[in-house]
């Protein structure tokens, strides 16, 4: 018997009974289902940047799955369908993959993971781990992860580089600024991005006229504008193109540009999975309940890991099942489409597990665009003109566990 | 004919089409009228259905969505959304007299056939508020999915229901306890629903998923998807909203956002037989002139489009304010 309904027989029993019979005939006899997600944060020591307004929030990601449990509970409420959440923050990559272990131990089959790509490769190496549990990516934006280094099993919700670079570039075409100035730092995210502009550049038709690697040890905050002017001078340009993952000296390159032009990229106008301006669709009602359960914007790791949750959840009520093979082949089915806010239904992909989804450009105040722009045409469906197609992929990913 | 004599003459026909509209007028304080709620500009429009033309614009609370009348359209219910308030206006003060505790965010709501009970969406609460117009006091509050939206009555008055956005159910509540009794999973985004008149079916547009669902209303089961395609316009764009049944049986109109046209469903077989360009994103319907018209709320455009429902064509558009939401008719 469920240890939530402890009577031995008696009328009443009988009587609650007759009532759950009743309901479970009306819900065309569903059973309880019960889901124990673990969302794991790697806690990643950020350098020092020059700029300390907005340093990215200490539960950034994890006040997202919060609420995707708390939006999934109130859905399944109706269902007999129950999510619990554990959460653990851990710098430590042997510490994060020894709880996933404990979760998995105990039967349970969905981790959501705000890893970098190295503790999450481990993860998904660990033996105890393959082939029972999903693994839902909503930390790393690596394109290595969706292109050669993919895994059965591991989905993702944030969107890749790729992605996020070629939104900004079909904007870029689509205005016809199509003359790229590249400015970059030595991270390896940021060359990273790097990357990913000179594929969308080959994609769409832009021209990098210039590449140039900042080596400023200066405070820039006093001398941007002695030092940018001269430092993107050069060839004629449209836009000026920043790879600053860390948010270092990408903040001070707008306006100081020795041609008055806009600036893109890493800052400036930026792609995103997700952003406080975003309010269409119904999107204010997420941003609200987000506002009110974590005290401030919901930024794209939190919606990542909040999405995360809700495609599980959705997988759980269509399936009726909380088992780990079934909600996967369910994911990547085509009868799965999930509503998030952003305009249209979204899916998985299946050659890499990546959910398609349009990808908003903001500037820190207002939504710009959101990509795909209108005319960038694809067979399948024009969210598949953003990030690796199945064709340059070269994962072998199946679509069951 | 002389030019005095056919100026008298047209002038003559012209007094008398006057006075034969007086004299129809007559038995009424005015013309028939449409409401229409400008989300962004805190306003209603009033149009003349005979000019087809804005006569007047009226301020109300912050973001004002669903408005409905009560029986005799003496009063106007409007959600103010952003006011957490359900204004009542006076129609013939053409202001706002009261406001009714409403819960938080109201977006839409219903009038029970008891023309007292106002069942009310709560879309920041995920819980539906029952008000008794007369008291003025709430009376019940029943929890539902995350981001209530639709609510519509049945015309036996015994089932209030209410669609909920993100956990995409139909949620049905019996009116005479205000208790859910049962839900009905449709697809994605489930914004309005609409009873035939004969109570037996429940239309409910799902706004994501891009179909309308056609559930049957005894065992509250889904018998029929419409599907809707529309050649150069993607299927991701095509999302059903506003829903409107001709009294006849018909037809039921459908607006399908930003898609920008409407759909005319053929409501015996649930075939579609033609879709209706409109301004862009369309997002709900009302019938006027004894269902001569049909006019429709398109959001980004800021107007409205008014259809012929006889020969099924768009006939003009007027401009109202921004992002216009809701309507309502008063003959």
């Amino acid at each position: 018997m469920d240890p939530e309904y402890p009577c031995t027989i008696s009328p009443a029993c009988a009587g609650i009974f007759f009532g759950l019979a009743l309901l479970m005939v009306a819900a065309a006899t569903r059973a309880d289902v019960d889901l124990s997600v673990l969302y794991l944060k790697e806690d990643i020591a950020r350098p020092p940047v020059l700029s300390n307004l907005s340093p990215p929030a200490a539960d950034s990601g994890l006040a997202g799955a919060i609420l995707g449990i708390s939006d999934s509970n109130t859905t399944g409420r109706f269902l007999k369908q129950r999510y619990a959440l554990d959460t653990h923050v851990d710098a430590s990559p042997e510490a994060l993959i020894r709880v996933a272990r404990e979760h998995v131990d105990k039967g349970n089959g969905v981790i959501v993971a705000d890893l970098s790509k190295a503790t999450l490769l481990r993860l998904l190496q660990t033996p105890e781990l393959m082939g029972k549990t999903i693994v839902i990516n909503s930390g790393a934006p690596d394109d290595e992860l969706r292109r050669t280094e993919c895994t059965s099993g591991l989905l993702h919700t944030l969107p890749s580089r790729a992605m996020l670079s070629d939104a900004l570039a079909q904007f870029l075409i689509a205005r016809r600024w199509k003359k790229w100035l590249l400015v970059h730092g030595d991270r390896p995210a940021d060359l990273a991005w790097v990357s990913a502009i000179q594929r969308s550049e080959k994609r769409y038709g832009g021209r990098i006229v210039a590449t140039k690697q900042w080596t400023f040890d200066t405070d820039l905050r006093r001398t941007a504008q002695q030092e940018m002017p001269l430092f993107t001078q050069g060839r004629d340009y449209d836009v000026t193109l920043i790879a600053d993952d860390i948010g270092d000296v990408g903040e001070y390159v707008p306006y100081n540009t020795w041609l008055p032009r806009p600036v893109a990229g890493t800052q400036g106008l930026t792609p995103t999975g997700w952003h406080p301006v975003v309010e269409q669709w119904g999107a204010q009602q997420l941003q609200n309940r987000f506002t009110e359960s974590a005290g401030r914007g919901m930024d794209d790791r939190d919606y990542a890991a909040w999405l995360a949750i809700r495609a599980v959840a959705e997988a759980v009520t269509r399936s009726n099942s909380s088992d780990a093979r079934t909600l996967y082949t369910y994911m990547l089915s085509d009868a799965f489409e999930v509503a998030a806010f952003k305009g249209r239904s979204l899916t998985f992909r299946r050659w890499n597990g990546q959910l398609r989804q349009p990808i908003p450009l903001v500037q820190p105040r207002a939504l710009v665009s959101q990509s795909p722009q209108p005319g960038f045409l694809h067979p399948r469906t024009e969210l598949d003109t953003l990030g690796y197609d199945a064709p340059e992929s070269t994962c072998e990913f199946k679509d069951a566990l | 004919m002389t030019p005095l004599a056919r100026f008298l003459n047209r002038s003559c026909v012209r007094h008398a089409a006057i006075i034969s509209l007086m004299l129809a007028c007559a038995p009424q304080s005015r013309a028939e009228v449409a409401y229409v709620s400008n989300e962004k500009d805190n306003t209603l429009s009033v149009i003349d259905i005979d000019t087809l033309e804005v006569i007047k614009t009226i301020e109300v609370g912050l973001r004002p969505r669903g408005i409905t009348f009560n029986r005799d359209r003496t009063v106007l219910y409007i959600c103010a959304s952003d006011s957490d308030a359900v204004q009542i206006m006076d129609v013939a003060k053409q202001r706002i007299v009261a406001d009714l505790p409403s819960g938080e965010d109201p977006e839409q709501f219903a009038l029970h056939p008891d023309d007292r009970r106002l069942y009310i969406s709560n879309e920041d609460d995920a819980v539906v508020t029952v008000v008794d117009t007369q008291t003025r006091k709430v009376i019940a509050q029943v929890d539902v999915g995350v981001e209530p939206e639709g609510m519509a009555v049945s015309p036996d008055g015994k089932w209030a229901v209410n669609t909920s956005e993100t956990t995409n159910m139909l949620h049905w509540i019996d009116t005479q306890t205000n208790k859910l009794v049962d839900n009905t999973l449709v697809g994605q985004r489930p914004r309005h629903v609409e009873f035939a008149r004969d109570g037996s079916v429940l239309w409910a547009s799902s706004e994501i998923g891009g179909t309308v669902a056609i559930v049957s209303v005894p065992d509250r089961q889904i018998k029929h998807t419409i599907n809707f395609k529309i050649p150069g316009v993607h299927r991701d764009r095509v999302q059903p909203v506003g829903i409107k049944l001709s009294r006849d049986g018909r037809h039921a109109f459908v607006a399908l956002g930003p898609a920008n046209h409407v759909a005319v469903v053929d409501a015996k077989t649930f075939e579609v037989l033609d879709y209706l360009l409109v301004g862009r994103r369309v997002w709900h319907l009302e019938f006027a002139s004894d269902e001569a018209l049909l006019l429709t709320t398109n959001g980004v455009s800021g107007d409205v489009t008014v259809i012929d429902t006889k020969k099924l064509k768009p006939i003009k558009t007027i401009k109202v304010g921004r992002y216009p939401w809701g309507l309502a008719v008063a003959p």
